[in-house]
């Protein structure tokens, strides 16, 4: 028996929009996978609880009217993973999410409690950033779009108003067009694992496959919330796909992250391997993209 | 604060059934204590080591982490559900037992429904895929191998090859 106060079963969105205005203290519970882990701990204890694990039209992977990949907050890690929208247009996100806990956990958790909770380790949340994915909210006046990167407010703190529900993330299509990305999850074990540090590196190159065009990379755990790296960005942009490159952009990521020292690790060696990260994601990526690093 | 019931209508191992339950139950609550499918294990109830795990539609889920009232409209499968219709162990869990893939039992159950999973896909997996495919389980007497071995058996067995 979880500790909980009572449960309302969200029907449908705007059932879950009414639950959320006539319940302002209770908790959203999605797939589950963290809400109930900290009710076992006592963290909730004597909650109330929004379930909108039910409504099934916030699942599943679609290409909207503008060719936006539409991922339902409620589409589990392991059908974003075997979708065939997104194994074609950013297979990275498949499998950076395919690392998260073990197959139980990817069966149950879902894309949007992943980024709700707000944390930094998120495995689905770096390539989110890298990829510019645009966060819907839907609450008492229609949804509303927000930029992942504003969506993050700090550590376990979300965009979320009263009255919204998260109801799916977006992919623009001029953000995955020619695109091909890679992600590193660095932890401890292969499996039921929480990242170290994650990294998620994704590039457009040139017609002849020589010149990077665009370099986007973002981080999980080498800050508060998961943060993109600019400066390293800058500086692989309209450079040649090289080895030197990689490790110029790789160097440049000090300047934007800002790792700290935890019992996980400290922060010396989590910027250490941020900057290995860097590297061999730049190098993976182009690699993806067609091209061959000189 | 008064209880809350729910009215769940589901398939457990194929049979339609009805039960009042409490919203705070988990499904491993349920299935245990009013369908006494104690396969079903109470382990770390936290989603790490499996020992509850259960296919829901399908798919493998830790019923410890999944709500009683989530089970309807679900159909709902246990290693109970494996049994033959005179009491005859399934191929997987025969494989288990030949493997010397069980010493206590208690990942046992958690362990052999993930099985059923893998080999209902119909797939042949490398070992790497296998060991992926079965780490959301903990085992802290056999060290893995000889479980890896008796599902790798069985599924070579089904898709009818031998096994390379």
């Amino acid at each position: 028996m979880y500790d909980l106060k009572a449960l309302y079963e969200a029907q449908s969105v705007q059932d879950a929009v009414r639950l959320r205005l006539e319940h302002p203290q209770a908790q959203i519970i999605a797939g589950g996978t963290d809400v109930l882990v900290q009710m076992r701990e006592g963290k909730r204890a004597g909650a109330e609880l929004i379930s909108i694990y039910g409504i099934d039209e916030m699942r599943g992977v679609s290409l909207d009217e503008q060719g936006a990949i539409r991922i339902g907050s409620l589409t589990s890690f392991s059908h974003i993973t075997r979708d065939p929208i997104i194994q074609k247009y950013i297979n990275v996100l498949g499998e950076a999410v395919d690392l998260v806990g073990g197959p139980q956990i990817r069966n149950a958790g879902t894309i949007g409690g992943n980024t709700c909770n707000g944390v930094t380790s998120a495995d689905s949340a770096s390539t989110l950033f890298a990829w510019d994915a645009v966060i819907e909210l839907t609450g008492e006046n229609g949804p509303r779009r927000v930029p992942i990167e504003e969506f993050y407010l700090a550590a376990g703190r979300v965009d979320l108003r009263p009255d919204e529900v998260q109801t799916a993330i977006l992919i623009p299509r001029e953000s995955y067009e020619n695109c091909s990305g890679h992600y590193i999850k660095y932890a401890m074990r292969n499996a039921m694992d929480i990242a170290t540090t994650g990294c998620s590196v994704n590039v457009v190159l040139s017609e002849d496959k020589r010149t990077i065009r665009r370099a986007r990379i973002a981080y999980g755990v080498a800050g508060p919330v998961p943060l993109r790296a600019r400066t390293a960005e800058k500086t692989a942009e309209g450079r040649p796909f090289t080895a030197e490159t990689a490790e110029a952009f790789a160097a440049a990521v000090l300047e934007d992250i800002r790792p700290r020292d935890s019992w996980r690790a400290s922060k010396a060696f989590r910027e250490h391997i941020a900057v290995e990260l860097a590297q061999r994601c730049l190098i993976e990526a182009g690699r993806r993209a067609g091209g061959v690093p000189a | 604060m008064s209880s809350q019931y729910k009215l769940i209508r589901c398939t457990i191992n194929g049979r339609a059934v009805e039960q009042m339950v409490d919203v705070r139950a988990s499904l491993t609550d349920m299935l245990r204590n009013d369908f006494r499918l104690t396969s079903v294990k109470k382990g770390c109830e936290v989603g790490e080591c499996g020992a509850c795990n259960v296919i829901i539609d399908g798919e493998c889920f830790n019923s410890c982490l999944y709500l009683a009232a989530w089970a309807d409209g679900k159909s709902i499968r246990t290693l109970e559900g494996l049994m033959g219709p005179n009491g005859e162990l399934s191929d997987i869990q025969q494989a288990f037992i030949d493997e010397a893939a069980i010493q206590c039992g208690f990942c046992t159950p958690g362990f052999i429904m993930t099985a059923v999973e893998i080999l209902e896909s119909g797939k042949e997996y490398t070992d790497g895929e296998l060991r992926k495919l079965l780490s959301g389980h903990l085992c802290r007497c056999t060290g893995y191998e000889n479980i890896l071995r008796a599902v790798k058996k069985t599924m070579y067995k089904r898709l009818g090859k031998t096994q390379s």
